[in-house]
């Protein structure tokens, strides 16, 4: 592992910090029935998102899928558009046209998320061939599940960034389900990263519970793609601590199973690394969590103080050019 | 005061559409091609040679082979779109659009309005379409599935002019746009020459110039019905309208030239004057532009229609492969004309 500073550790904590309070402040507020919508919560695999983020620039993108909360925030989208998107607000990220599934932001280089299981991966792969085209040196991360590797255009998207040597680093999020079917029944290999080798390019297998193992995975493989070695295929190994989505009541697994990944929960760990190091202090690390709540306490009125679109706003945004829509 | 002079070349529609993506790359380095079998050295520019010569002036990295990944050529073309390019995405055959379906309908389509307006996808989908003893596989017209996705804008030339024009004007929109080409109007040369192909040549200016999007074209002026028509149905239009002119009936034929936008007005017009419609489309008849042209112009202009609207199109089967049962299934000059006859009935 290469030598991190304190800053680097310590927002790294932050960042997780600030997707599971945003992710649990949510779940509470759809329960009370406050927002509109569904919610496919990121609970869970927090080290995923923030390990990939950090290793990225910010002009690099990101794509994202129908679970995007924790990949936009770690890419910078802010809580209080965030919030208001998941409000329907026209402040959201996406002016409320959008909503839970699409969440993202072009200018902090988070796309509009894609919830297409596997729709995203042959549109990551374009942007990075727009970006070789162009030279700009950009790299983009395109996150997906694993039920992604299963799909047709999985196939597609990452043939064609291998061929051409493509600044895409693909992030596959094995959380072990599919909605309720377990990855072992629906793929034949040991590890998701061996698919990469039908592919030609390199495949790993990190601890999805573990954001410097991630960060340290990505990094290389962002580094390598960046300067022109191609794409590599990262397979975090992770779990989702809640449902698929709000109506899940998780029948198809065991309390204990979950009880297992939950002792290897990323946040406490890198709080525990961080003491370890004599990094930062109980108090430091409890007061970043009081910060982030009072970040979200903010993006929470922020939300509810903001208009809402208006009914005909429906008619806008389908072409660049305003059109008289019936 | 005379009129200036125009100084034209007669082409082909491929040479014009050639020519209108050798423009646009020269004009534009964010404009590229991507597809298969477009640009490798000895192959055919594409499956009915739009593309050849275009790899030896651009390079092969702006004229861009792909795998047969027909949803990975659309997915790549709206990646790149969003990364700040203007690709012009090509599929064989329109059948094939099939395979890319999700990128189109789900991506290309929707991820402006799913941004709230902050994203665009400026990306052209090029795709041959129309029955050419190819059976049903490679012998489709797809147009009307994609009028019905809102986001995307659909355009079909039949002219060389307009097909360089609006191939120009595809390329600078901001929006996805799908570009449909009949197959018997190309006028492709030597190995990629279609049998039977009607090869219309045209006059296309010398001088810079671009066709607008909404605005249908009158290809003939008549008086007692109008005949809206698109792609190779204008000509069998024309057709049926020179015979039907012998017998002192006038016929004024449309073509839309763009499905999305649709110039409803030109249509509501002419239907005004003739008060009799007929729309001639090779789509499949049910869920098709013809019947959506039909409902348009009946809310438009109900109270000036002296007859019920006719569609003559192709019936609801797949295409089929023997030619004396495809020529049944392409509407013909004798369909269009028993379609006048029809709307004449009623007096």
């Amino acid at each position: 592992m290469e030598l991190r500073s304190r800053d680097d550790m310590v927002r790294m904590y932050r960042q997780m910090q600030r997707i599971r309070q945003f992710e649990e402040k949510v779940n509470q507020l759809f329960l009370e029935g406050r927002m509109p919508g569904t919610l496919h919560l990121y609970v869970g695999q927090e080290a995923c998102a923030v390990g990939v983020c950090e290793a990225l620039q910010p002009d690099d993108w990101i794509t994202s899928t129908h679970r995007p909360h924790g990949h936009a925030i770690a890419k910078g989208v802010s809580l209080n558009s965030m919030m208001a998107e998941l409000f329907a607000k026209t402040t959201g990220c996406c002016g409320g046209y959008g909503g839970s599934m699409h969440v993202g932001d072009p200018d902090v280089g988070s796309l509009t998320a894609i919830a297409i299981v596997g729709g995203s991966i042959p549109v990551a792969s374009g942007m990075a061939l727009g970006f070789k085209m162009r030279r700009t040196d950009q790299v983009v991360a395109c996150f997906m599940g694993d039920g992604a590797v299963n799909e047709g255009a999985f196939h597609e998207g990452v043939n064609m960034a291998a061929i051409w040597d493509l600044p895409v680093v693909f992030v596959c999020e094995n959380n072990r389900y599919g909605a309720s079917t377990p990855v072992e029944q629906v793929v034949r290999l040991e590890k998701l990263s061996e698919r990469a080798k039908g592919y030609g390019i390199p495949g790993i297998t990190v601890d999805g519970m573990d954001v410097l193992a991630v960060h340290d995975a990505v990094a290389a493989a962002v580094e390598r793609a960046r300067f022109g070695g191609g794409p590599t295929f990262v397979e975090c190994e992770t779990y989702r601590y809640v449902g698929h989505s709000r109506t899940d009541t998780r029948g198809y697994r065991s309390r204990e199973e979950e009880q297992e990944w939950k002792l290897r929960d990323p946040i406490p760990r890198l709080a525990a690394h961080l003491r370890d190091l004599g990094e930062a202090t109980e108090d430091e690390l409890r007061a970043i969590a009081d910060e982030v709540a009072a970040e979200l306490g903010e993006a929470l009125r922020f939300a509810e103080d903001s208009p809402s679109p208006a009914p005909e706003d429906c008619l806008r945004n389908v072409f660049a050019e305003e059109v008289a829509l019936r | 005061m005379s009129a200036p002079t125009i100084e034209t070349r007669s082409m082909t529609i491929a040479e014009a559409l050639r020519e209108a993506i050798r423009e646009e790359m020269r004009r534009d380095e964010r404009v590229f091609c991507i597809g298969e079998d477009i640009g490798i050295p000895g192959g055919f520019g594409g499956a009915f040679t739009v593309t050849l010569g275009l790899a030896e002036e651009f390079g092969r990295d702006r004229v861009l082979d792909t795998p047969i990944s027909e949803a990975g050529i659309a997915g790549a073309a709206v990646g790149a779109a969003l990364a700040g390019m203007r690709p012009i995405a090509d599929v064989q055959y329109a059948d094939f659009l099939f395979c890319a379906m999700d990128q189109l309908v789900n991506m290309a389509a929707k991820m402006r309005y799913m941004s709230g307006g902050r994203l665009s996808v400026p990306m052209v989908m090029r795709a041959p379409c129309g029955a050419t003893t190819r059976a049903a596989q490679h012998g489709q017209s797809p147009e009307s599935f994609f009028i019905h996705v809102p986001g995307l804008k659909v355009a079909c030339p039949s002219t060389a002019y307009d097909a360089k024009g609006l191939l120009k004007t595809a390329i600078r929109d901001d929006n996805p746009v799908l570009l449909f080409e009949h197959k018997l109007l190309y006028g492709s040369k030597g190995m990629r020459a279609e049998k039977g192909a009607l090869s219309p040549v045209g006059e296309v200016p010398v001088a810079e110039y671009t066709v607008p999007f909404g605005q249908a074209a009158v290809r003939r002026e008549g008086c007692d019905v109008t005949i809206v028509a698109k792609l190779l149905m204008v000509y069998r239009a024309l057709a049926a309208a020179k015979r039907l002119a012998e017998e002192g009936i006038s016929c004024e034929v449309i073509d839309p030239r763009t499905l999305v936008p649709f110039d409803v007005e030109t249509v509501a017009h002419s239907v005004r004057k003739t008060e009799r419609l007929v729309i001639v489309d090779e789509c499949p008849r049910t869920g098709g532009w013809a019947g959506e042209v039909a409902a348009e112009i009946q809310e438009k202009a109900f109270g000036c229609l002296d007859a019920p609207i006719v569609r003559v199109t192709a019936p609801d089967t797949p295409v089929p492969f023997a030619p004396v049962m495809e020529r049944y299934y392409v509407p013909d000059e004798d369909d269009i004309v028993r379609g006048v006859r029809e709307v004449l009935r009623w007096r």
